[in-house]
């Protein structure tokens, strides 16, 4: 199962954080920095998996943001890989061209990824029905 | 497409978030947000009833600066007030503020529970999943307890939405993962089982994850999902239909509900229906065969997609185990990708191949691949890329390529980084001595590995390579005359030293003949590097020197005048100083005769598993090892220590001569601590404890785990009375909760006892960290020992793991050692502290007696420290037979015909305890109309000295029958008096030490070594 996602910025700013488990604010600070220290020192030409404690993390870097996702050492690397990507076509779609900023201002509409994430599984891969779900919910008042 | 703007709809909002951002400094942002802070408390204080808009905004206002990292402490109510808004934006605010920063406070979660209900009960589908996502992020207890009946409902109500169901599943697997009690199976584990045929895909997408979690408990209640996950699965393998069309992902049909059934199937065996299986096979074959077909597609995501149902495939194959056509199949698949330009391919190749390499029908065909693993360990860029090429050729050697593997691991540990090198050389060793034919190529090979990387070679490591020596006499000649050689580069590591000084010690006569290597160019050759090194190689190097006045007396006055020197014996540092007083003082006083018996060479080691491969387990978790464990596809594999006789200690029914050193009790309490310096040092060898406890762990993988009393928590208030359930039985469910079940299993003989402990993981999540721990209390390490052998620090969901503790009663104990059990659940440490069910009466032995015995030693037991006497209030109604039964599995006898009234309970045994054995002899007199019994127990062979041991076995027993805790007292007996051999005031004793003294081995036989 997920345990956690994090979008960072290269300079380690976080953009969304959602947490699949219980952990105290401090441990999800150090979490975040964690993460931040082994995923940006990779290359291209690394492989996009990182063994993480007990864990690994599944990572996809987009222009400037690293897209993280920390899965049980068993699951799927390239499942989890390719969620990355779905979600961030999804954002891209809903954003129209979405960029950091978009993550700024909009922070608050991080259901976009409880449309697609819950409980720490995938919930919905349907790019179409995603879409169409938040379109309507956009329309709401 | 209409884009969303930035920040719109809450235009005060976006602004705010841009003055943030355009603060130059901490300090200014620090300013803004104070400002904000006292607009908006203001706003909220005000007379003015806000509209839903303002405190929308207002409340995401406090959660952006929350989230910036400051505290919020206002605002609560007014998010909670937004739950119950009609208009979806407010109210997704308001869920989205309780859920980060959900509040304990118990007026509002008894608000925000009624707010989750309201929106639950609505029929509007936005609603309900608001309200499910805010369930399911949050998971607390308090809302399973709120809605874990509610949930099942909806999820299988005919009229739920699908996109309701889809988050309804969800937040029930949550909640069953959270609280797993609170989650009842019910009639509705059908109908969820047939949510794999629903209609929509994502129902089925999140159903999948909610029955893979749940089947694990309860693969029973939902066996029928496997036929359902196979057809589900073949009609989208196989599928070109168009009803794919939204979940065809570049091309691939559903590659995540792919990759989540063939998950769901890895919990069970394969299926037993031929049909079934046959239309499981098919699939396999398919995707197998799709992976050969050109790709649909240039793009990476096309072939990532497809790859990651590959790879699950791959797994379902490795997990039945069955099938060896798709087993060799899978492997061929595996060793393309293995050159594959995509780095990601060549990674997740080496790892599959290495669970393919322990399965005997694809072992082989992955042997095929060793070079280009090698030549991956050699020139992959990514260190992760290479520590699994590592893994795989550890995984896939045996005999046939050990040679090969071992060098390539050895030369690459030159370059290797530092943050594998451990490991690497943790592999080599278990791999040399795995499959060494001649032992003169496995010492060839540790001796390389200090070479090259001595600083990585641990303690376990080294060990090992001596207990290996001193096992096989046909490698000791060779293992001298390498450690001679290698003894000689200008600069070589002291793990060189220390295995070479204790090779030499032990071994040096065996090459002495050769002029070249005379005993005096031994000693010097050792001694030119003693100064350079740390403290506890020379307390080694001294005990070499020692053992070389025994094998070569003409090096007596050379090492007489090294030990003699003021740097020695005048040393700062109190071991070695001891070590050369000592060692001076024996070569001086002791006979030729006693010298040869004090340092004779060391006997052989007892036969275990080997150290090194528990350490490598310990680093890399279970299954690490479980490639080595090849003795299915290897049979022939004789382990490098196949010569020495299995030992008894190795019996499972321990007995006192189990104990072969003789030298597990601690030293006696009167003895000064002094003697460290040999016993310590012995400990040190086998024990993980940096603190070396007075007593010798008999193996190297077993530990004292003797954290100090204050690193632990106190024991659980009901902690007693589980402990009083084992006073008169042996097994049964220790303790029990929502997460952990442990079971006790023990027996006992004599003074020692051998208990099992069984942990199981009652949820579906693994423990991580997992370490139970056994602590005495007090003096209890001087009274008790216990050792424990380690668990894996993982327990897998719904697992068991078995811990075997080794007893021994050394004297009389009055409080039970404490099991400390830690772990992480979910994330979140767990501790536990519980009594050990060790009372002193596991030590007592019936013993028969007759009448008339009976009573003469009763009377002799007069004095009042040898008696305890005891009236109480029975508990329960008294009843002979129920009596008889306790008394029995209290330990003692039950003496019949003994007592003039037949009424009375006459019992007698012995308490056994490496020290002493205490006769004991009881006498329980039933009053059944006052429903008072009155217990008396005398204990003999009791000195009276003016100790203040309260007596324990009289307790313990009354305990049993009624909670009351005064007795009187037994006197310790003084334990013999053994004055340590070797120290100064007590000179050498000669040989009349040598032999058994009232139960302890003299210690004589087992001089300093290391």
């Amino acid at each position: 199962m997920i345990r956690f996602i994090l979008i960072q910025n290269r300079a380690g700013k976080t953009r969304l954080a959602k947490w699949y488990m219980q952990f105290d604010d401090d441990e999800k600070q150090k979490l975040i920095e964690e993460v931040h220290a082994v995923v940006t020192v990779r290359d291209a030409k690394h492989t996009n998996f990182v063994e993480f404690r007990n864990f690994k993390i599944i990572y996809r870097r987009y222009a400037g943001l690293y897209f993280c996702i920390c899965v049980d050492v068993n699951d799927n690397n390239l499942a989890y890989l390719e969620a990355i990507h779905n979600f961030v076509e999804v954002l891209n779609e809903y954003f129209h061209n979405v960029c950091e900023l978009d993550l700024v201002f909009n922070f608050y509409k991080v259901t976009v990824v409880d449309e697609m994430f819950l409980a720490g599984e995938i919930r919905e891969t349907s790019q179409t029905k995603v879409l169409k779900q938040l379109l309507m919910l956009q329309s709401l008042e | 497409m209409p884009a969303v703007s930035k920040g719109d709809g809450m235009r005060g909002l976006a602004v705010f978030i841009s003055d943030i951002r355009n603060c130059k400094s901490k300090e200014a942002e620090i300013k803004r947000i104070n400002k904000e802070l006292a607009n908006i408390r203001s706003k909220f204080k005000g007379d003015k009833a806000l509209d839903g808009y303002s405190k929308k905004k207002y409340v995401c206002k406090l959660l952006f600066i929350f989230l910036l990292g400051h505290d919020i402490d206002f605002g609560h109510m007014e998010a909670v007030n937004l739950l119950s808004s009609n208009k979806y934006t407010e109210k997704q605010i308001g869920y989205l503020f309780i859920s980060v920063l959900v509040n304990s406070n118990s007026e509002l979660i008894r608000l925000i529970n009624n707010a989750i209900k309201n929106d639950l009960a609505s029929r509007n589908p936005t609603f309900m999943c608001l309200a499910l996502h805010c369930i399911a992020n949050v998971g607390s207890r308090e809302m399973g307890e709120a809605f874990a009946a509610d949930i099942p409902r909806i999820l299988v109500a005919g009229d739920s939405m699908d996109s309701v169901k889809q988050s309804a599943a969800l937040c029930l697997l949550r909640l069953y993962k959270a609280s797993p009690d609170l989650v009842p199976m019910g009639e509705w584990t059908a109908r969820v089982v047939h949510l794999l045929n629903d209609q929509h895909m994502g129902v089925v997408t999140a159903a999948v994850s909610l029955i893979t979690c749940l089947c694990k408990k309860n693969p029973d209640d939902f066996k029928t999902c496997v036929s359902l996950a196979v057809s589900r699965l073949s009609r989208i393998v196989s599928s070109a239909s168009t009803d794919l069309q939204d979940y065809t992902y570049y091309f691939v049909p559903a590659p995540w509900l792919s990759v989540k059934l063939l998950r769901l199937l890895q919990c069970y065996p394969p299926p037993e229906d031929a049909a079934v299986k046959g239309r499981l096979v098919e699939c396999l074959e398919t995707v197998l065969n799709k992976a050969q077909e050109p790709p649909k597609s240039k793009k990476v995501q096309h072939s990532n997609a497809k790859n990651a149902i590959l790879f699950e495939t791959i797994s379902l194959i490795i997990h039945y185990d069955s099938e060896p056509n798709l087993l060799v199949r899978a492997c061929n698949q595996l060793g393309q990708f293995l050159q594959h330009r995509e780095t990601n391919l060549r990674y997740l190749a080496l790892e599959s191949m290495c669970t393919l390499a322990s399965s005997e029908f694809s072992h082989e065909a992955v042997k095929t691949h060793i070079d280009t693993v090698i030549n991956a360990l050699k020139t992959e860029r990514d260190v992760s890329v290479r520590q699994r090429a590592a893994d795989l050729l550890y995984a896939m050697c045996d005999r046939s390529n050990a040679k090969q593997i071992v060098s390539e691991m050895l030369r690459y540990l030159e370059t290797a980084d530092y943050a594998i090198r451990e490991e690497i050389v943790l592999k080599v060793a278990i791999l040399a001595e795995k499959y060494a034919v001649d032992y003169s190529w496995y010492v060839d090979t540790i001796l390389n590995l200090i070479r090259i990387a001595g600083d990585y070679v641990s303690e376990e490591v080294w060990y090992r390579v001596l207990q290996i020596v001193t096992n096989r006499d046909d490698v000791q000649g060779y293992a001298a005359k390498t450690v001679f050689e290698a003894l000689q580069a200008p600069a070589c590591h002291e793990n060189m030293v220390k295995v070479g000084g204790y090779i030499l010690g032990e071994f040096g006569n065996l090459i002495a003949g050769d002029p070249r290597s005379s005993p005096p160019v031994q000693f010097s050759l050792l001694h030119s590097k003693f100064h350079l090194c740390s403290v506890a190689t020379r307390a080694l190097l001294l005990s070499t020197y020692i053992k070389f006045i025994n094998l070569f007396p003409e090096t007596k006055a050379t090492i007489q005048g090294v030990l003699r020197a003021g740097s020695q014996l005048r040393n700062a540092d109190v071991e070695l100083q001891q070590r050369a007083v000592e060692y001076l003082t024996l070569s001086s006083v002791a006979s030729t005769d006693v010298l040869a018996t004090v340092l004779e060479e060391m006997p052989p080691f007892p036969e275990r598993e080997s150290s090194i491969l528990a350490k490598l387990k310990r680093k890399k978790g279970p299954g690490a090892g479980s490639a080595l464990d090849d003795s299915r596809r290897d049979p022939s594999s004789h382990d490098i220590n196949g010569g020495v006789e299995p030992t008894p200690s190795t019996v499972s029914t321990p007995s006192p001569s189990a104990d072969l050193l003789g030298l597990r009790a601690a030293p006696p309490p009167a003895a000064p601590p002094a003697p460290s310096g040999a016993g310590n040092l012995l400990v040190d060898v086998f024990s993980d404890s940096p603190a070396a406890q007075p007593g010798l762990g008999p193996s190297p993988e077993e530990a004292f785990l003797s954290p100090g009393p204050e690193d632990i928590g106190p024991p659980i208030p009901e902690a007693d009375e589980l402990l009083n359930k084992f006073v008169c039985r042996n097994n049964g469910v220790l303790f029990e909760n929502q997460l952990l079940q442990i079971g006790v299993k023990s027996e006992f003989r004599q003074n020692l006892g051998r208990m099992y402990l069984f942990y199981g993981n009652k949820t579906s999540v693994q423990f991580q960290n997992f370490s139970p721990t056994v602590v005495h209390p007090g003096d209890l390490q001087t009274q008790l020992a216990v050792q424990t052998k380690r668990v894996a620090s993982q327990v897998d969901g719904g697992a068991q793991v078995q811990q075997v503790l080794n007893i021994e009663c050394l004297r009389d104990f009055l409080t039970p050692p404490l099991l400390s059990v830690r772990f992480r659940y979910g994330g979140a440490p767990q501790s536990l502290t519980l009594k050990l069910p060790v009372t002193i009466n596991k030590f007592f032995q019936p013993t028969e007696m007759a009448a008339q015995d009976f009573f003469q030693r009763w009377k002799q037991l007069s004095l009042p420290q040898q008696e305890a006497q005891k009236i109480f209030k029975a508990n329960h109604p008294m009843d002979a037979e129920v009596t008889k039964a306790k008394l029995l599995g209290f330990g003692s006898a039950l003496l019949d015909n003994v007592d003039p009234n037949p009424e009375n309970f006459v019992g007698a045994g012995i308490i056994q305890t490496k020290a002493l054995q205490v006769g004991c002899l009881l006498r329980l007199e039933p009053n059944a109309q006052a429903q008072v019994q009155w217990s008396e127990e005398r204990g003999e062979g009791m000195q009276s000295v003016g100790g203040q041991a309260p007596q324990p076995v009289c307790g313990t027993l009354s305990r049993q029958q009624q909670q009351q805790p005064p007795w009187p007292q037994l006197q310790r007996h003084q334990p013999p008096s053994c004055a340590w051999l070797l120290s100064p005031q007590h000179q050498v004793a000669g040989s009349g030490y040598l032999g058994p003294v009232d139960g302890l081995f003299c210690f004589l036989l087992w001089l300093p070594w290391l």
